[in-house]
């Protein structure tokens, strides 16, 4: 190990265990109501991993949508449908098998990745420099992650917020469509509510 | 939840901070951490609490639910919009250039508008899949 032992690295290893330890808690629960609010810790312990890496704009979206706005959202769902997990009705061979191969593949697949936060690291070779530059330069803005989101790679973000869109409109059509339909079966009072 | 005193008072309270905060990080989405995404989340997440402790209906009152689905599309029309009027000043879509007559200005200026540009749209999906859901349980 290269690392040195500086108080950070202590933090991001106390914050990854206690992330595995989430984890294994979340599977071995079968109250889902207990694993909506295991996932909001989750996503609170991600985003201040995410704080410890100094990536600031990730770690508040970590914490308001991975712990808030999704939170709401499942304890809703949960509202919905009843909050006790059915036992599975299947074998679980098969399941366990694609997931050992699929993480033993991923694994593998990390070892051919660049060593952890070095700066030679192929990705930060091509474009970061220029984007590093612009900004020291006071030609763009000084936050990075605005810059790089909004201004070099706008194309991405206007399709993120098209994926969001879609998103959205997808849940809208899939529980109010259904409403409707229900309420005009039932009695005709209840459309011009909606 | 309506008769619990401390949630709602204290709710009345940090409600107004919610909000400004979701401003601060909008439009100081250049110079410190956030932007238009984190922003959208904290509006809807204050309609959100809203709603939690006052009822939908009450929610619905400062944000209508017809207002909120509007937004969902208009987002995406003013990000694209803003695509198209860089093209009308001649500069390639989504270059800012063209914006204002230094670099910089110019382009924080783009950064801008597809800031709330993202804030409107992911304010507007949040609130409105929220309403949806209390619909469904009622």
């Amino acid at each position: 190990m290269t690392a040195p032992a500086n108080p950070e690295v202590f933090v991001v290893m106390v914050l990854l265990t206690l992330l595995a330890a989430v984890t294994i808690a979340i599977i071995r629960q079968r109250n889902l109501f207990s694993v909506v609010i295991l996932t909001s810790i989750y996503s609170f312990l991600m985003a201040s991993v995410m704080i410890a890496l100094d990536a600031v704009d990730v770690a508040m979206t970590e914490a308001s949508v991975g712990a808030g706005v999704s939170t709401v959202v499942l304890l809703a769902t949960l509202h919905l449908t009843k909050s006790v997990e059915d036992l599975p009705v299947r074998r679980v061979a098969i399941p366990l098998f694609v997931c050992i191969v699929v993480g033993a593949a991923l694994i593998w697949g990390s070892f051919a990745l660049p060593p952890f936060g070095i700066a030679e690291a192929p990705i930060h070779g091509h474009t970061t420099p220029r984007y590093i530059e612009l900004s020291k330069d006071h030609l763009m803005p000084p936050n990075m992650v605005s810059a790089v989101l909004a201004d070099f790679r706008g194309y991405d973000t206007l399709g993120e917020t098209t994926v969001i869109f879609t998103a959205g409109i997808g849940v809208l059509m899939l529980l109010r469509g259904r409403v409707r339909k229900m309420l005009g079966q039932g009695n005709g009072a209840g459309r011009d509510e909606a | 939840m309506k008769l619990d005193l401390i949630l709602r008072v204290g709710t009345k309270l940090i409600v107004p901070f919610i909000l400004v905060f979701a401003l601060y990080v909008q439009f100081h989405g250049d110079y410190g951490p956030g932007g238009g995404f984190q922003a959208g989340v904290i509006a809807a997440g204050m309609v959100i609490l809203y709603a939690i402790i006052f009822g939908v209906k009450k929610a619905k009152q400062i944000a209508p639910q017809r207002l909120v689905e509007v937004m969902i599309p208009l987002g995406v029309l003013i990000f694209a919009g803003t695509g198209v009027a860089s093209l009308m000043l001649g500069y390639n879509y989504l270059d800012y250039t063209g914006f204002g007559s230094d670099f910089l200005h110019a382009h924080e200026w783009g950064i801008l508008l597809v800031e709330i540009g993202v804030f409107v749209t992911v304010s507007g999906t949040m609130t409105a899949m929220f309403y949806a859901f209390a619909e469904r349980g009622r």
